[in-house]
């Protein structure tokens, strides 16, 4: 054997530390480049350079000579937008890693499991009906919303015999369910200027995103981060199920519960800021993988760097494709992650 | 004695599936556990090995109590072999042996030169060494099984539990896998079907029915015509061969 092994599982597709730390830096410039395009790129463009120098003007106190206006649109509007893209790209991405792991199921994700769609009804909730008197804000409503759904979609699954393949049968019927709702509350109780700005953010938009949405998406997003890699190890023993775990010593009840709240809690903040966007958890940890190999503590950071890209270009194509119109950020990431989906599907099939 | 089960009990919602059973296991032996479908083999390796709790009676490894044991360290002593576990993950050989170093690790500590032998000497003893870079999509069953024990055997367990090690394996494979397992310097609890296997190769054997043992012993004591007859319901001829020395069961047909 040439070449010892080094770090975690993985060295399928990536031989050594050393390329995975380039890859690494590669990934970071990449994402920063992507945010420095998603700021430049808009209605009113702004070049690249510019860009950065207001960067560097607001966090070095740097005095390059930006216009007031351009500045004022690269740091109250599209920065924050993109910022909030990133994290919620890596959230939903770490979200789709934990899920696929815990339940041993190559198609789970919080969007397929009903959970954004549970997420979506708790905010609704408590933005229309105004459920919780004010102490509940939209963010923890989208928070009990996903626990109950994820709660639903367990018992649905565990009720129908509990194989790996109900868990989506159970999702549709959730998302369904959930969906149904929204609708629901939305038609009976909302005016229509309210039901206008649901179904919009409903389909996931980044359109009213301002900074106060970052200081909550970032903190998620990092922790979320965070408290994945902490679980890499115990989400590599659960390979083989959840009593093979347990025989290696991993408290699986414990790891279990910590991680649905985790990805709950991340689901929540990222659909009570942006509406449910579908497929990013699907899509990117499967992309991820076929890069790094399955071992989670290169997995973890390739996924959450790899759906932070992919957001904030999905934002950038949202905003590019129809010309002076934005297209919801939800329908571009369903147009590329649908016929992802289906290929996955197809190849599981093949697989057995 | 290594592995201590005293009085026993377990069950699913009032249906008792390990009824207070007694057995041990003396360092380095290799126990047989028979007995038919649902007969509680399966719940109770999963007893020994702390996966479920019993609710009443002692299990001890060493003189130790398993339920006093953490999790953790649970795992550093005792590990399991599950029949048919499998994983739609493109992983290698060696990453799932290395998968047995995860209770010798804490969550962000590096690669060590002990848990690197650990592997090493674990691939060679269950002869995977030469195919540590296979996938593992690519495997055969009995591949997979070894496999699955050098898994085991890098968690350096002193005792080793395996659930029907030899399920849906060719007859050249389950022979394979039972003496690589009786060579093995661990203590054994192997759940098993096949009755000349057992008295080949085990050093005890326990005879489980409805959940409680009804006979343990050495295959000489234990497999006799009345109690097979008695548990599995079968006719039989038992002798010693003369090959190996064991008992030889011959199945007799209804009319013969």
């Amino acid at each position: 054997m040439a070449g010892k092994p080094e770090g975690g599982m993985p060295r399928a597709s990536i031989k050594t530390k050393r390329t995975f730390l380039l890859l690494a830096l590669l990934s970071i410039a990449t994402l920063l480049l992507a945010i420095a395009m998603a700021v430049s790129i808009g209605e009113m463009t702004i070049p690249i350079i510019t860009t950065f120098k207001a960067v560097a003007n607001r966090l070095f106190d740097a005095n390059f000579a930006v216009s007031r206006l351009q500045e004022g649109v690269i740091w109250d509007y599209r920065m924050s937008r993109a910022l909030v893209a990133a994290a919620c790209g890596a959230a939903l991405a770490l979200s789709g890693v934990i899920l696929q792991a815990l339940l041993r199921n190559p198609l789970a994700e919080p969007y397929v499991l009903g959970i954004s769609a549970g997420a979506s009804t708790g905010a609704v909730a408590v933005m229309i009906l105004g459920v919780g008197y004010g102490v509940l804000t939209l963010s923890s409503g989208a928070f009990i919303g996903a626990l109950v759904a994820f709660a639903l979609v367990s018992v649905l699954a565990a009720g129908s015999g509990g194989s790996h393949e109900r868990i989506i049968l159970a999702g549709v019927a959730g998302s369904q369910l959930f969906n149904a709702l929204t609708s629901y509350i939305v038609t009976t109780s909302a005016n229509a200027e309210q039901a206008r700005g649901v179904m919009f953010w409903l389909l996931g938009s980044l359109g009213g995103v301002r900074w106060p949405d970052v200081y909550l998406a970032a903190p998620v997003a990092l922790g979320g981060f965070v408290v994945c890699l902490f679980h890499a190890r115990a989400l590599d023993a659960f390979t083989f199920g959840s009593d093979a775990a347990a025989s290696l010593g991993i408290p699986v009840t414990r790891v279990r519960i910590v991680l649905i709240g985790l990805t709950s809690l991340m689901t929540a903040a990222m659909v009570s800021i942006v509406g449910s966007i579908g497929f990013v958890g699907l899509v990117i940890p499967h992309a991820a993988r076929f890069i790094v190999g399955p071992g989670h503590l290169r997995l973890i950071p390739a996924s959450a760097m790899a759906g932070a890209i992919f957001m904030v270009l999905a934002d950038i194509v949202s905003r590019i494709i129809i010309p002076q119109q934005i297209l919801p950020i939800g329908v571009v990431t369903a147009l590329f992650g649908a016929p992802a989906f289906a290929f996955i599907l197809y190849r599981a099939r093949r697989a057995v | 004695m290594s592995i201590s089960v005293k009085e026993a009990s377990w069950a699913i919602s009032n249906k008792p599936i390990v009824d207070s059973v007694t057995l041990g296991v003396e360092t380095g032996q290799m126990l047989g556990l028979l007995g038919p479908n649902g007969s509680g083999k399966s719940s109770l390796l999963r007893l020994i090995c702390g996966l479920r709790r019993v609710e009443s009676g002692v299990i001890t490894l060493g003189d130790q109590e398993i339920s006093r044991i953490p999790r953790a360290q649970l795992s550093r002593r005792i590990a399991l072999v599950e029949q048919q576990a499998t994983t739609d993950a493109h992983i290698s050989v060696e990453e799932v042996v290395r998968l047995g170093r995860t209770p010798h690790r804490g969550p962000l500590s590096p690669w060590t030169v002990t848990d690197e032998e650990a592997v090493a000497h674990a691939l060679d003893s269950a002869g995977m060494t030469s195919k540590r870079a296979r996938s593992w999509h690519t495997l055969s069953g009995g591949e997979r099984q070894r496999v699955h024990i050098a898994r085991a055997l890098a968690q350096t367990p002193t005792e080793l539990l395996l659930d029907e090690p030899t399920n849906h394996l060719d007859i050249q494979h389950q022979l394979d896998i039972l003496s690589l397992v009786a060579k093995l310097p661990v203590t054994s609890v192997v759940a098993l079907h096949d009755l000349n296997l057992a008295a080949m190769f085990c050093d005890r054997i326990a005879i489980l029915q409805h959940g409680r043992v009804v006979a343990i012993g050495t295959p000489e004591t234990v497999l006799t015509e009345d109690l097979i007859a008695e548990v599995f319901g079968v006719r039989t001829y038992v002798d010693r061969s003369p090959h190996h020395g064991r008992p030889h069961i011959h199945f007799l047909t209804r009319g013969g």
